[in-house]
């Protein structure tokens, strides 16, 4: 049984399809990176596996004791969070929400859990510190945790490395795969970094033309794959 | 000074509007924080012209109590705004815009065509300022403030966390189960509550006032949530408090006693932010 399966997914807004028949599956522990050109519906395709909208036809079905509500989301950050005056903690125990139900309080065990996850991502001497004087890479990091909070095997992130200077993105990169090799946590990426995505992932999903959803080594001997190569993406 | 202020407390309606003011500082200020970072500030300026067309359409058809017209019809702009505000032909902002100058005019119209009262420039002045009617409140609207106030702050303690969710990143609280569009609706119906509340105190026109200053002030000041929620509802209270004495002591209109007293607050946090922001450095 896969944790996250996708049949003959048709997405798209108001009717007309960005992407169609599209089929794959997410099993655990791999780590899984969906790579194409922008406006190829890549974020449209988290936005549906996250319920955030409708797929026009077909469905997603969770598996392995995977509830839809249990997918750790790594959004792309907004305008509004710029200037937010939360601190860490703060932040970090939203993740917690899925758990409390109609409780009005998070409980000791979240707590501690916001704690854990804190010092997995080495942020817990900023968990009193403001959110928005933070430097990019922690806010990642800060968001990493809250969403580690609200999963327990599967992380979906959105171009998490987008605007880091290139040493935050090694360590962001880093953590990501040490979560996947020693956490077991499955992970599905969307990146625009070829590079990146050909030396961590296990699988390789091409949206647009051609479409393509396979083993990273497939990738490489499929058509998709060998044109991006030659375009430089292959350094891995 | 303090005789004068005995006198004044001695007559009920005093105490009435002292309660009231409070009250509705306190929530306006609570909601304040989240509306200002969810980028909503207008919104409530927008709801109150609405409450003001509603008031127009009351005073026309010689409603006996205001309130049952102007609650609902306002309670359903704020829907109406929020629902349109996400993804339709007309942006949020200028939807916004359109529906408050639309129930201003509209409002002043009626109220121009058929009203049957001698003071009619007075009853617009009032109703846009408030300068009157926080004196003239009955036990029975009193009572009403004080139970929507509590239903308002009941609400959000027992929401807090999730309040925070939405407002910090609503993508996220979607996708972990949250139901934020419910989330968001509430907010607007509180919203919509506070403003009509307001209207007693402060006027349409200045309602806006309540709602934003006291949030951007604690925003100078701090940098959490909780602490800027705190400080928020304590700045709006003590302001209130402040504004409604001084507006008896100086015979000064109530509503805009009050927001000039906001506006003090703002510069001085805003300037003590900036001391300890250097100080800090």
């Amino acid at each position: 049984m896969a944790l996250l399966t996708c049949e003959n997914l048709t997405l798209g807004y108001d009717g007309s399809a960005v992407l169609s028949d599209l089929r794959f599956s997410v099993h655990m522990g791999d780590y899984l990176c969906i790579v194409g050109e922008n406006g190829s519906g890549k974020s449209t395709l988290m936005k549906t596996i996250l319920h955030l909208q409708p797929p026009l036809r077909g469905k997603i079905v969770t598996g392995d004791g995977l509830h839809a509500n249990e997918i750790g989301y790594l959004p792309q950050q907004t305008m509004v969070q710029r200037d937010f005056p939360a601190s860490v903690n703060e932040i970090v125990l939203s993740g917690c929400l899925n758990r409390c139900g109609l409780r009005p309080c998070y409980n000791r065990e979240e707590k501690k859990l916001a704690q854990e996850n804190m010092a997995r991502m080495g942020i817990a001497h900023l968990a009193a510190r403001c959110y928005r004087d933070l430097s990019g890479g922690q806010q990642q990091r800060v968001l990493l945790a809250r969403a580690l909070c609200a999963t327990r095997k599967l992380l979906l992130l959105d171009e998490p490395v987008a605007g880091l200077d290139p040493k935050a993105t090694a360590e962001m990169y880093a953590l990501i795969e040490r979560l996947n090799h020693e956490n077991g946590i499955t992970i599905v990426m969307i990146s625009h970094d070829m590079a990146a995505a050909l030396r961590y992932a296990s699988h390789i999903l091409h949206v647009g033309e051609p479409l393509f959803f396979g083993t990273k080594a497939a990738y490489l001997n499929s058509d998709a794959g060998r044109l991006y190569a030659a375009a430089g993406g292959e350094r891995a | 000074m303090i005789e004068t202020l005995q006198l004044y407390f001695s007559y009920p309606f005093v105490r009435y509007a002292l309660i009231v003011g409070v009250l509705i500082a306190l929530c306006s200020s609570l909601l304040g924080v989240t509306l200002v970072l969810k980028r909503f500030s207008f919104i409530g300026d927008g709801l109150s012209h609405v409450a003001f067309g509603a008031i127009a359409i009351a005073s026309v058809l010689d409603v006996s109590n205001e309130m049952i017209l102007v609650l609902p019809i306002t309670v359903g702009c704020a829907i109406l705004l929020l629902k349109t505000g996400q993804n339709t032909k007309i942006k949020g902002d200028a939807a916004i815009a359109m529906i408050s100058v639309g129930a201003l005019a509209l409002g002043y119209l009626l109220l121009n065509i058929f009203s049957a009262s001698s003071n009619l420039t007075g009853d617009v002045c009032s109703t846009l300022f408030g300068s009157t009617s926080i004196l003239t409140l009955t036990q029975g609207e009193v009572w009403l403030c004080a139970a929507l106030s509590v239903v308002v702050i009941a609400v959000f303690l027992l929401f807090y966390n999730k309040i925070f969710a939405v407002t910090f990143d609503e993508n996220f609280a979607k996708a972990t189960g949250l139901h934020a569009d419910a989330y968001n609706l509430m907010i607007a119906v509180i919203t919509a509550v506070i403003i009509v509340l307001a209207m007693n105190l402060v006027g349409s026109l200045l309602i806006s006032a309540l709602v934003i200053f006291p949030a951007l002030s604690a925003m100078r000041l701090f940098k959490n949530f909780r602490a800027v929620i705190v400080c928020a509802a304590i700045l709006s209270v003590c302001c209130a408090l402040i504004g409604l004495l001084v507006s008896i002591l100086a015979s000064t209109p109530v509503g805009s006693t009050i927001v000039a007293v906001d506006i003090a607050a703002f510069g001085l946090c805003a300037l003590t932010g900036l001391v300890l922001g250097c100080a800090k450095k």
